[in-house]
C-alpha cells in the first residue's frame, strides 16, 4: 500500500494545519532535547520525507506494544505520522487478509530492499522454531529473512529488544532478542513493557529528521529518551535523600506519597523517561500512581529478585546460607578444634623436661 | 640428657597456646599502640622493642600450626619456618628489651595481655638454649647451689646472726608450726640485710611466730626469669615442700617483685596443685598487721616522698593499696607520681634483664623512663618495696647524678616502729 | 555478561557464597580458638576475675595508657572515628538495614542519607589519614605486612563505592550498585582469614585480659 504523497500533502489532505504541524515538530524537538532553531528543520524533513516503507513484525509478544503505539489514545498525531510511514506490514492489524498478507509483504520487501525500516516486538524462540509461527514460518527464519533488505531494525519493547517475558527464567521456549540473532543490521532498541507511545514516534521522527541511527547507550537504547535514571527525575527523591519511605502499599507514607524503594521500585537501575514524560499524554506513571517503578525498559526485568524485593536486597534466602555455613563451620570447626588438642596433647607428652644442663644450646 | 634444639623449642611453644593467645593473635590489628606503653621502646625507639613484635616467632608457630588455613599453607610450602637464627634475633627482644613489667597489657585496645605471650614465648626460647648467658649462669646456680647469686646458708646465718646482735631478738630457723614462713631473696641477703632486721622487729612487735627454712630459703625464681616451667617448678617445689614440712600457714614472700609472681601466681600452676598454704607479699603481711592494730607506728618521715610501683607486686600482683595505706602511716608529703599505681613505669630491670650482661646499655636506656617521671615530680626521697628495683634506681641515680635516697617500705616502717617498752631495747640501742 | 547481569549475580550468587565462606570461617575459627581452652588457675585468687572482664570490654575503648604521644592520641582518635564512621554507615542506612531485616526478621531506624553521606566521607578520610600514618610512623611501619594494607582496601573498598552509588559518580549507577556489592562479598569472603576477625575475638580476649587481671585483684 504505498502511498506517493510526502507527509506535507497528507497532512493537508487530512485537515492538520500548518500551525498544528510546526506544533508537533517543537514537541518533538524539545522531547529530543533539541534547541528551537531544530524546529524549521524537523519540519522540512518531515514534510518532504518521502514516506519510508516500514515492515512490523509481531513474534511472541502480547500485542501490548502494538496497542501501545497505534491504538492511538491521543487524537491524531502520533496515527498520523504511523500513517505518514508507509506501514507495509503488520501482523495484527492486517490479520483479517490471510495469504494476501503475505504476499503483500514479500512485495514490500522487494520493492524496497535495503532501504525499508524494520519494527520488531515480540522475542523469537529459538529453542524451538515452532514454538512461533507465522504461516507456517518460524519467526526466526522471518526475522533472517526480512532484516536482509532492512536498512535499520528498531526493537519495540523490551521482548524484542532483550527477549522480555519469555526469556524469563527458566525460558522455556529459548526465548531469544532480535540483537541476540541479528549481527549486521543496526539496530535501534527501544523497550519499556510497553514503551511509551510518544517515545517510538519520537525515535522514528529523529530517524527521519537526521536520516541516522540516533544516539545509544551500551544497551542499544536511544539517548534522548533512555539516558536518563528514573531515579534522579522521580518527583517523590526528597523522600529517599531523608530516608522516609512507604513501608506497605496502604500504611501513612504511601499515603503521604513517599519513596517506593522499600516496596521494591527499581527506579535507580532504570532508564526511561517515565518519570518526565509520563503516559496517557503526561496523566500518571507507575511512581505516581503509588507503585514502584518495575524496571521494564531493562533487560531481564523479570528476573531481577522480584518486583517488590527493594534493590539492595540479596535475592537469595542469606539467613538459610548462613545456616549452611554455620553448620558446614561446626562441623570443620569440630574437627580442626580436635586437631589442636591433639598437636597440644601430643607437645604435652613430647615435652623433655628441661633442666639447668639443657639450657647451652646442643651441637 | 639431652640438650636443648630447635625441636624442643618448637615444641615448648606448641605446648604454650590456648585460647587466650589463640584470641590475642587473631584480633591483632597492628595498631602500634602497645610501642608507646613500653619503655624500652620510649627509651630507644627501636620500633623492634614493640611489644607484640616480641612474640612474633610464637605468633607463627600458631598460625601455621593450629589454624586450618595456616597449616595448608604450610603443607603447600607456602609458609616461613622458624629457625634457630630467627629465635637467636629474638634472644634481644623478649629477654634484653622485655622486664615483663605489663603495661603493654594494660593499653592494647584490642586487649591482648602481651606479657602472658611474652612469658610463654620465654618457653620456647628456653627449650631451643637461646637464652641470654647471664640468666643461664643465674638458673644454674639458683638449682645447682640454691641461690642465684651463689648465696649458701651459712652466708645468711652470718646475716641473720648479725641482726640478733643488733635488735637482740631471736632469727627464728626452721621452727615447725609457725604461722609464717619468710623467703628472701639474694639481692636483700647480700644488699640489704635491713630489711631481715625490720621484719624481725616487726613480727616481735605484732606477737607473731615465723621462722626461716634452712632448707629453702631463696625467693628468688630464675627459671621464671629464664622462662622455663620445669626450672621454676624445681625451685617452687623446694619452697612448697618446705612449707609443708613445717606445716606454715602462710609463706610470705619479700620484697622483690617476680618472687611474688613465681610463688603466689605461677607456684601452684607449676606444681599442678593448689597450696594448703596462703602465700603473701611482705606488704600485704604488713597491711593486715596494720588492720589488726598489730602495727603501730609513731613519728613522721618530713621529707617529700614518692613510691615507685614494682611491676610484679602492684600492676601483675595486685597488691596496689597496701604500700599506700602503710606509707601513709608515716609520710606527711607523700605524692604520688603522674603514671601510678597500675600504671607506672616499670625500672627497666626486672624480669631477669638485671641479670641479664647484654642488657647492661639498655637497662640504663629504659631507666630515663623513672628519671622523667622524678624530674616531674621534685621529691626528696624514692621509697619501694622491690630489691632488684632498689638496685637498678640506685645505680640509675648515680648514673644520672641524681642524689636521691632509695628506700625500702619495710625498712622505713621499721624505723617508725612503737617499741614494746618491756624489753628496753629500741632503735637507739 | 552486561552490567545488569553482573548486578544480578552480585546480589544472588555471589553474596550467597560470600555469606557461607565468611560464616563457615567464622566458625570455624571459633572453634579453632575455644576448643584449646584454658588451664584452670589452680593459685589463690582474689576474685573470679569475671566482673573485670566484662568491665574491661567496655573500658579498653576509651584512652587507657595514662601516658600518651601524638600518635598514639592519633591512632586512638582515627580509631574511633573511623569505626563510627563506618558503623554508620553500614547499620544506619536504610536499604542496608532492609538486608539486616531478611536475615535476622527485625529491622530499626534509619537516618537520613546525607547524614550517612557525611559519616561516609569522614570515614573515608580517618582511614586516608591512617593510611599515611600507617607507612610513615616507624612503629606500624615495621609491625606492617601485606595483610594490613589488603585489609584496609578491603574495608575502603566499600565506603568508596557505596558513596560512588549514592552520587551515582563516574559509572552507571548499576555498575557501582553492582560493584559495591562485590567489594562486600569480597570484604566477607576475606574476613575470617584476616585481622579482621579482631570484630569479634576483641570482645573475648579484652575479656580475658579483664579476667586475668581481676583474679589477681587488679582493676584498671
Amino acid at each position: 500500500m504505498a502511498d506517493d504523497r510526502t507527509l506535507a500533502e497528507m497532512l493537508r489532505a487530512q485537515g492538520i494545519t500548518r500551525r498544528g504541524f510546526l506544533k508537533f515538530c517543537a514537541t518533538t524537538a524539545s522531547m529530543m532535547a533539541l534547541s528551537p532553531a531544530m524546529v524549521p528543520k524537523i519540519a522540512a524533513a518531515l514534510e518532504n520525507a518521502r514516506r519510508p516503507s516500514v515492515i512490523w513484525l509481531s513474534f511472541q509478544e502480547c500485542t501490548g506494544c502494538t496497542e501501545s503505539l497505534t491504538r492511538s489514545h491521543s487524537p491524531t498525531i502520533e496515527k498520523l505520522i504511523f500513517d505518514v510511514i508507509s506501514l507495509d506490514h503488520h501482523h495484527t492489524l492486517m490479520a483479517a487478509s490471510g495469504e494476501a498478507v503475505d504476499e503483500a509483504l514479500n512485495e514490500a520487501m522487494e520493492e524496497n530492499f535495503g532501504k525499508y525500516i524494520l519494527i520488531v516486538d515480540g522475542s523469537i524462540p529459538v529453542g524451538n522454531p515452532a514454538y512461533s509461527t507465522v504461516s507456517g514460518i518460524s519467526n526466526l527464519d522471518m526475522l533472517k529473512h526480512a532484516a536482509e533488505g532492512a536498512a535499520a531494525i528498531v526493537s519495540v519493547g523490551t521482548c524484542a529488544a532483550y527477549g522480555g517475558l519469555p526469556y524469563a527464567s527458566p525460558n522455556p521456549t529459548g526465548a531469544a532478542s532480535v540483537e541476540d540473532i541479528i549481527k549486521d543490521k543496526p539496530i535501534i532498541n527501544v523497550p519499556g513493557c510497553p514503551p511509551i507511545p510518544v517515545v517510538i514516534t519520537g525515535v522514528l521522527a529523529q530517524f527521519l529528521t537526521f536520516g541516522k541511527i540516533p544516539e545509544l547507550d551500551s544497551l542499544g537504547r536511544p539517548m534522548a529518551f533512555y539516558g536518563q535514571n528514573i531515579h534522579d527525575r522521580c518527583y517523590r527523591r526528597p523522600f529517599y535523600e531523608r530516608g522516609q519511605f512507604a513501608e506497605t502499599f496502604d500504611d501513612e507514607g504511601a499515603k503521604k506519597g513517599w519513596c517506593l524503594f522499600k516496596l521494591g521500585c527499581k527506579g535507580p537501575i532504570t532508564y526511561n523517561a517515565c518519570a518526565t514524560t509520563k503516559w496517557n499524554e503526561g496523566t500518571s506513571w507507575p511512581v505516581e500512581s503509588g507503585h514502584g517503578c518495575l524496571g521494564c525498559s531493562q533487560p531481564n526485568f523479570w528476573d531481577m529478585g522480584g518486583f517488590y524485593r527493594a534493590l539492595s536486597m540479596p535475592t537469595v534466602d542469606l539467613a538459610n546460607k548462613a545456616g549452611i555455613g554455620l553448620a558446614a563451620g561446626a562441623a570443620i570447626g569440630v574437627a580442626a578444634g580436635a586437631l589442636n588438642r591433639g598437636k597440644k596433647a601430643k607437645a604435652v607428652r613430647e615435652h623433655e623436661t628441661v633442666t639447668v644442663d639443657d639450657l647451652e644450646k646442643g651441637a | 640428657m639431652s640438650k636443648a634444639t630447635l625441636e624442643r623449642g618448637l615444641n615448648a611453644l606448641r605446648e604454650q597456646i590456648d585460647t587466650p593467645i589463640a584470641l590475642f593473635f587473631s584480633s591483632c590489628t597492628h595498631c602500634g599502640m602497645c610501642a608507646t606503653a613500653c619503655l624500652f621502646y620510649t627509651e630507644t625507639e627501636n620500633p623492634a622493642y614493640t611489644p607484640i613484635n616480641k612474640v612474633e616467632p610464637l605468633r607463627r608457630l600458631w598460625e601455621q600450626e593450629y589454624t586450618l588455613v595456616g597449616r595448608i599453607k604450610k603443607a603447600l610450602g607456602m609458609s616461613k619456618p622458624i629457625t634457630d637464627a630467627e629465635l637467636e634475633e629474638w634472644k634481644e627482644y623478649a629477654y634484653n628489651a622485655c622486664s615483663l613489667c605489663g603495661r603493654c597489657t594494660m593499653v592494647c585496645p584490642v586487649g591482648n595481655d602481651i606479657t602472658y605471650m611474652i612469658r610463654k614465648m620465654r618457653e620456647g626460647m628456653a627449650a631451643s638454649g637461646h637464652t641470654p648467658e647471664g640468666l643461664v649462669g643465674a638458673s644454674t646456680r639458683a638449682v645447682k647451689i640454691g641461690s642465684p647469686m651463689g648465696v649458701k646458708l651459712p652466708a645468711l646465718q652470718a646475716q641473720a646472726r648479725h641482726v640478733e646482735k643488733d635488735t637482740g631478738i631471736e632469727i627464728p630457723f626452721d621452727v615447725e608450726g609457725a604461722e609464717y614462713m619468710l623467703l628472701m631473696s639474694s639481692m636483700e641477703i647480700m644488699n640489704y640485710p635491713e630489711y631481715l632486721e625490720a621484719v624481725s622487729k616487726i613480727f616481735n612487735a605484732a606477737g607473731k611466730s615465723w621462722t626461716i627454712s634452712s632448707e629453702a630459703f631463696e625467693a628468688t625464681n630464675s627459671g621464671i626469669q629464664i622462662g622455663s616451667s620445669d626450672i621454676a617448678r624445681e625451685l617452687v617445689s623446694r619452697v612448697v615442700n618446705a612449707a609443708e614440712k613445717l606445716k606454715v600457714k602462710t609463706v610470705i614472700s619479700p620484697e622483690c617483685g617476680h618472687a611474688y609472681t613465681a610463688i603466689r601466681w605461677e607456684g601452684p600452676n607449676l606444681i599442678g596443685r593448689p597450696f594448703p598454704f596462703h602465700v603473701k607479699h611482705i606488704l600485704e603481711v604488713l597491711d593486715e598487721f596494720r588492720e589488726q592494730g598489730l602495727l603501730k607506728t609513731e613519728g613522721f618521715e618530713d621529707a617529700r616522698m614518692t613510691f615507685h610501683d614494682p611491676c610484679q607486686l602492684v600492676r601483675r600482683g595486685g597488691v596496689v593499696q597496701q604500700p599506700r595505706n602503710l606509707l601513709n602511716m608515716v609520710a606527711t608529703d607523700f605524692v604520688e607520681m603522674k603514671d601510678h599505681g597500675i600504671m607506672n613505669w616499670c625500672c627497666g630491670a626486672g624480669g631477669g634483664v638485671s641479670a641479664n650482661e647484654d642488657a647492661e646499655e639498655l637497662k640504663m636506656k629504659a631507666f630515663n623512663r623513672k628519671k622523667h617521671q622524678l624530674e616531674e615530680l621534685n621529691v626528696d626521697t624514692l621509697v619501694t618495696a622491690c630489691a632488684n628495683c632498689r638496685i637498678q634506681i640506685e645505680e640509675g641515680l648515680e648514673e644520672n647524678e641524681i642524689d636521691m635516697p632509695v628506700v625500702g617500705l619495710t625498712e622505713m616502717l621499721a624505723e617508725h616502729l612503737v617499741e614494746d617498752k618491756k624489753t628496753g631495747v629500741s632503735d637507739n640501742d | 555478561m552486561n552490567e545488569v547481569d553482573f548486578l544480578l549475580w552480585v546480589r544472588g550468587p555471589g553474596l550467597a557464597i560470600a555469606s557461607i565462606i565468611f560464616v563457615l570461617g567464622m566458625t570455624v575459627k571459633m572453634f579453632e580458638i575455644f576448643m584449646l581452652g584454658r588451664k584452670k588457675n589452680l593459685a589463690e585468687l582474689r576474685g573470679s576475675g569475671i566482673k573485670e572482664g566484662f568491665r574491661t570490654i567496655i573500658t579498653r575503648s576509651g584512652h587507657v595508657d595514662t601516658y600518651s604521644t601524638r600518635n598514639t592520641r592519633f591512632t586512638h582518635i582515627a580509631g574511633w572515628v573511623f569505626h563510627i564512621g563506618l558503623f554508620t554507615a553500614i547499620f544506619l542506612l536504610a536499604p542496608h538495614i532492609e538486608v539486616f531485616k531478611s536475615i535476622v526478621g527485625f529491622a530499626w531506624p534509619a537516618l537520613p542519607t546525607p547524614i550517612i553521606d557525611f559519616a561516609t566521607v569522614i570515614a573515608m578520610i580517618t582511614m586516608l589519614a591512617m593510611l599515611f600514618h600507617r607507612i610513615t610512623n616507624p612503629v606500624l611501619k615495621y609491625l606492617s605486612t601485606g595483610q594490613d594494607f589488603v585489609v584496609w582496601a578491603l574495608t575502603f573498598l566499600p565506603l568508596l563505592t557505596g558513596y560512588m552509588a549514592y552520587h551515582h559518580l563516574f559509572f552507571s549507577y548499576t555498575l557501582v550498585l553492582g560493584l559495591h556489592i562485590l567489594s562486600v562479598c569480597l570484604l566477607l569472603v576475606f574476613f575470617p582469614f584476616t585481622k579482621l576477625t579482631h570484630a569479634v575475638t576483641l570482645f573475648f580476649a579484652r575479656w580475658y585480659n579483664g579476667m586475668m587481671a581481676g583474679e589477681k585483684g587488679v582493676q584498671q
